[in-house]
């Protein structure tokens, strides 16, 4: 087997592998009380800032 | 009054008797804390590491002892977060990423997974550049120092035992106590040392820089990659529920270990290089050692012993995670070949940022300034989730966490995500706060 087809097959059992994880954690065991929900949206938000900042940070660099 | 010993001979045997059944329960307490102790130790020493040693040395040159107090006041800061941790690894015996997985569904975990297998690959770039830059002092090349490392962290998990590993990084730990006779060299004033040090105080008073510090300090006391380190290290050590007493006064007794070593490196800086700008802790030791050479040699000594510590740490935090969300076999009583890819992770992430730091030109300084922004996208994210779980009733049982620790831990858990958010802001923009 050639170093390409062992890179094949390990890409494919890992991308099986991938699928099966979001398989089983597809929906979250916690209860989603109010308060779990608002730190959950709270949490995007706040990466949304910080990568939003990372970005401008980023361009201005650039520039 | 009555008598410290007794007078007559049946009261002296039975006072002999009491006091040999006392030691040996004594004996037998510290030998069960003995065979518990190492996650929580380690993982607060190796909180100060080659990043937060550069960190204490830089406040100690800038303010002096000015700051001691505010140091001793992130002990406990650190202990229930981590003892935290410690908990939900115990009666879940899982690490934190597969907890975030199985908890808050895929789209966390995968998050929380990558962000820290980069958080991490960046923190070790920093651990080996401390670790480089110390042993240059000595005339040490650092390809050589690399290379060393690199040998010496595989010899450290290849015998598959995790008990060889953890006491080999024991011995690490009490290495990086060297920073106490490091102060003593200098001939600290110890009036000084407690009249400016232990009463709260902004010395000549509160400004930019000044904060910028008190941030900085923070920032060095939880790392994101502490909380996934110290739960996947319980759950691999098989410390059980009936062993949380032991192993709180592990994470207790780790705590005042990386406060004691951070304030002494404070106190040498403090004492020699008093309102000193500098910019790493290599820095300070050459300064150091042209007046106080043995001191100087003992604070690059700690600084290499501290990247090292450091590094043993976050390369098996990836390394466990991994093997967590994936199932492979990744617990270090595996030998390599029944856990190959959880050591060839740990190799690949070991020898690759190794590497970084050996490229000619690399941009380490931003890498340095870059992983304290990354830190800050991982950090608030797994405090919040380490909070919800130590608040599901359901796994967590009578350990779950009470109504006084949800308002001690939650009070620490936003105070740590506004200052190191605004850190990581400063960081990217210095001229925003003056």
């Amino acid at each position: 087997m050639t170093l390409g087809h062992a890179l094949q097959s390990m890409i494919a059992r890992n991308r099986i592998k991938i699928r099966n994880i979001n398989r089983r954690y597809a929906h979250p065991r916690i209860a989603l009380t109010p308060t779990v929900r608002w730190a959950l949206v709270a949490l995007r938000f706040y990466l949304l800032f910080l990568v939003a900042l990372l970005g401008y940070k980023f361009f201005t660099m650039l520039a | 009054m009555r008598a410290l010993f007794p007078q007559d001979e049946e009261g002296i045997m039975n006072w002999i008797t009491k006091l040999y059944y006392r030691a040996r329960r004594a004996w037998k307490a510290i030998s069960i804390y003995l065979m518990i102790a190492g996650p929580g130790l380690v993982v607060m020493v190796a909180d100060n590491d080659a990043g937060g040693i550069t960190t204490y040395a830089a406040t100690g040159a800038k303010y002096g002892y000015n700051l001691i107090w505010f140091l001793v006041l992130l002990g406990p800061i650190a202990y229930f977060v981590q003892e935290m941790t410690m908990r939900l690894g115990v009666v879940t015996k899982r690490g934190h990423a597969e907890a975030i997985f199985d908890g808050f569904g895929s789209f966390w975990g995968w998050f929380s997974l990558l962000d820290l297998i980069l958080v991490d690959w960046l923190t070790l770039i920093t651990e080996f550049i401390g670790m480089t830059a110390a042993l240059r002092i000595f005339g040490v090349p650092g390809w050589v120092t690399v290379a060393g490392v690199c040998s010496l962290m595989g010899f450290m998990v290849i015998n598959g035992r995790y008990w060889t590993w953890e006491k080999v990084s024991l011995i690490f730990c009490a290495l990086n106590l060297i920073y106490i006779p490091a102060a003593f060299i200098v001939h600290p004033s110890v009036s000084d040392v407690l009249s400016e040090g232990m009463i709260p105080n902004f010395g000549k008073g509160f400004d930019s820089d000044m904060f910028f510090f008190l941030m900085a300090n923070i920032g060095t006391t939880i790392a994101p990659w502490m909380l996934f380190f110290q739960q996947s290290s319980v759950v691999d050590k098989g410390v059980k529920e009936k062993d949380m007493f032991f192993g709180r006064l592990d994470t207790f007794i780790g705590s005042i270990a990386t406060i004691v070593i951070a304030v002494f490196i404070v106190i040498v800086t403090g004492t020699v290089l008093p309102g000193m700008e500098i910019d790493d802790a290599a820095q300070a030791a050459k300064i150091l050692m042209k007046t106080h050479r043995h001191a100087g040699e003992l604070l690059a000594i700690g600084l290499f012993n501290a990247g090292l510590l450091g590094a043993i740490c976050i390369s098996l935090a990836s390394s466990w995670a991994f093997g967590e969300v994936f199932g492979w076999a990744h617990s270090l009583n595996n030998k390599i070949k029944e856990a190959p890819w959880f050591y060839l992770n740990y190799f690949i992430t070991l020898i690759s940022a190794g590497a970084v730091v050996l490229i000619p030109g690399a941009p380490l300084v931003l890498i340095t300034l870059f992983v304290q922004v990354v830190a800050v996208t991982l950090l608030p994210a797994s405090l919040v989730f380490l909070l919800i779980l130590l608040n599901d009733k359901e796994t967590m049982g009578e350990y779950a966490n009470t109504k006084l620790q949800n308002i001690v831990t939650g009070t620490i858990v936003v105070f740590i995500i506004v200052l190191a958010t605004l850190y990581a802001v400063n960081t990217m923009f210095p001229s925003l706060f003056g």
